[in-house]
């Protein structure tokens, strides 16, 4: 049984159909991509799986349990993290209270202490800049800050809305160097990417999304040979 | 909200990304520069014009009004923190709080109240035995006058504004509206004399409810006396209600600092998608603001009964109204500028009072005119934002 699964979806905005009959498989341990272009429905995607938008049609299954019916703060108790589009960082909090905030639903005090140092040995720049409020922070920072802050929960899958968005070309090598170590201590990962090259180098399997649904699925290796992704996404 | 208590940025180097505003007028030191210098002038003329004694005198008075503008001042920037409403009906819920002690405590050789009739445990006898009754007093009622009064604020919340939560600003600004007039309607109803015989309407409009001669607790010793019998005095009472609003206040801001739900209010008033993802319960949150909220009103409630010698069912319309351009001084959504403009919004009406004849009348005019001042000049005023708000 896959861990997390989006089966037949679809979610309106007002009268507007955002996503189509969309359905996604995330196994245990993975990490997927989900690439296309702006508007075909990834971020929408994401947001129905944590609860932020409701689906008119479909369901989402966590572990086989449905959890599409589930208030957002209830879905990320039952363990799914999110780093949102555009970071959406608590701007006045400090680093330190924006992970925190991660942590919000544990009560394991000693476990989220050895978190924050995992999440710090992951980015050894936000230790540096703990108490710095997160709005001061360059881009690249607050996208860490949002992926730890995501990690604080110790999520069984992990979302990841465009990582690399705005980020020097450096940076992005590190961010995903980075998610590839978390993906190896055990975290599935299902991320969204603009960058199709480095998403399906990083990513064992992925889905293409066109206008709201899903056109091609497969391992990363034969969407990358694939001469409509080539050209579509790869800019070959 | 309160991140912004200390609101200076603290890391080494400046914020890179501030966003440029668009500003009428000057920048947040400026403009606490001239508000500075304001003061000092008036406070200047005001000892010209009338001596030290009175100005002195005059000055304390507004610090003491201040303090419960402060604290009603406190829940208004801290619902607009959160889910961006000004809550009319906060000013109702100020007033509501001060009946809830007037009903627990009664008011010697007028009504017995709550505890006398129900527990037969006279609790006017017990404040005005010493210091010591006083204070058992003031710790049995607070806390059963800020449940109540956080209970109201809660239902208001539930029954009037949550399902207008994503409807458009202006539905549940009437609504708050609406609120506030119902709120005056029950105190009308409860706590004004009926009319006389004969005389059309419910009530004796404008009529006032007595609380005793020096309200619930009779306190009129005084403390302090600087420059002799014709100087300034400091009353117990006087200092009896600053202390307890700055304790108050301070207790406040340190929950909304470091508890766990405080952390939560203030992530929810940051971003309220990112504080679901983080598991916070939204409804839970904004439930437990409003409990706040009201809860520091009825402090400000509890004091004003127990200070001024009668409270009238529709003055938290006043009240409110002079508490929120405090909390617009204070920069809206600041809890520590909130508690600092009310004090400046008491020391405003003082010099009104002392500085223009019959200036008594001029009051409400002349805080209104600070309203429209700092909104034209200082939108974001003392201590609001200074950080960028997106990230």
């Amino acid at each position: 049984m896959a861990l997390l699964e989006v089966d037949s979806v679809d979610v309106f905005y007002g009268r507007v159909r955002a996503l189509q009959g969309v359905s996604i498989k995330v196994d245990e341990g993975e990490i997927v991509a989900l690439i296309g272009s702006n508007g075909a429905g990834k971020t929408t995607t994401l947001r129905t799986i944590s609860g932020l938008v409701r689906p008119a049609r479909g369901a989402v299954r966590l572990a086989g349990k449905p959890i599409h019916t589930m208030g957002a703060e209830q879905i990320a108790r039952m363990g799914i993290g999110h780093a949102p589009e555009g970071r959406r960082l608590f701007a006045r909090m400090t680093v330190q209270e924006n992970l925190d905030m991660g942590a919000y639903s544990r009560r394991d005090g000693a476990k989220i202490r050895h978190d924050f140092a995992w999440v710090y040995s992951l980015f050894p720049r936000l230790a540096e800049r703990r108490r710095q409020l997160a709005g001061s922070l360059s881009g690249g920072e607050q996208q860490m800050v949002a992926i730890g802050r995501a990690l604080m929960s110790r999520p069984r899958v992990l979302l990841l809305d465009e990582p690399s968005l705005g980020l020097a070309p450096i940076l992005v090598d590190a961010i995903f160097d980075v998610i590839r170590e978390i993906n190896g201590e055990g975290t599935t990962i299902l991320l969204i990417e603009q960058n199709a090259l480095i998403a399906l180098h990083t990513a064992a399997r992925a889905y293409v999304l066109e206008t709201g649904s899903v056109t091609l699925a497969g391992p990363a290796s034969e969407l990358l040979a694939s001469a409509d992704v080539q050209r579509a996404y790869l800019g070959m | 909200m309160s991140a912004a208590t200390g609101s200076a940025v603290r890391g080494r180097r400046p914020a890179p990304r501030v966003r440029r505003r668009l500003r009428l007028g000057m920048s947040q030191g400026q403009f606490l520069g001239v508000l500075t210098a304001v003061f000092l002038i008036l406070l200047l003329l005001m000892v010209v014009q009338d001596g030290a004694a009175t100005a002195g005198n005059e000055v304390w008075r507004g610090l003491v009004l201040g303090a419960i503008y402060a604290l009603i001042a406190v829940g208004y920037t801290l619902v607009y923190g959160i889910i961006e409403l000004i809550n009319f009906a906060h000013g109702d819920v100020f007033t509501m709080s001060a009946f809830y002690s007037v009903f627990l405590a009664g008011i010697p050789g007028v009504q017995e109240g709550f505890f006398k009739r129900f527990l037969g445990f006279d609790i006017n006898h017990l404040a005005s035995s010493g210091p010591g009754g006083l204070i058992l007093a003031l710790l049995i009622i607070f806390p059963i006058a800020m449940t109540l009064a956080g209970l109201t604020g809660v239902v208001i919340e539930r029954v009037a504004y949550r399902r207008l939560r994503d409807a458009p600003r202006l539905a549940p600004l009437i609504t708050a509206v609406g609120v506030s007039f119902l709120l005056e309607g029950i105190m009308f109803a409860f706590f004004v004399p009926p009319a006389p015989p004969g005389q059309p309407g419910l009530g004796t409009p404008g009529a006032a409810y007595p609380t005793g001669e020096d309200g619930w607790i009779p306190t009129t010793h005084v403390l302090l006396n600087i420059g002799g019998s014709h100087g300034v005095v400091i009353g117990a009472n006087d200092t009896m209600v600053i202390v307890i609003a700055l304790v108050a206040m301070f207790a406040l801001a340190g929950f909304i600092r470091y508890s766990r739900t405080g952390k939560a209010m203030r992530a929810s008033a940051q971003n309220r998608d990112a504080a679901q993802l983080c598991g916070i319960n939204i409804n839970r949150t904004i439930s437990a603001t409003f409990f706040l909220g009201s809860a520091l009103a009825a402090v400000g409630g509890v004091v004003y009964a127990m200070h001024y010698h009668t409270i009238t069912w529709n003055q938290g319309y006043q009240f409110g109204l002079i508490a929120f351009t405090a909390a617009v001084l204070g920069g809206i959504g600041n809890i520590v500028g909130a508690g600092i403009g009310g004090f400046l919004i008491g020391l405003v009406e003082a010099f009104t009072v002392t500085l223009i004849p019959n200036g008594g009348s001029w009051a409400l005019i002349v805080v209104f005119a600070v309203l429209i001042l700092v909104l034209t000049l200082q939108p974001t005023g003392l201590l609001g934002m200074r950080v960028p708000d997106r990230a």
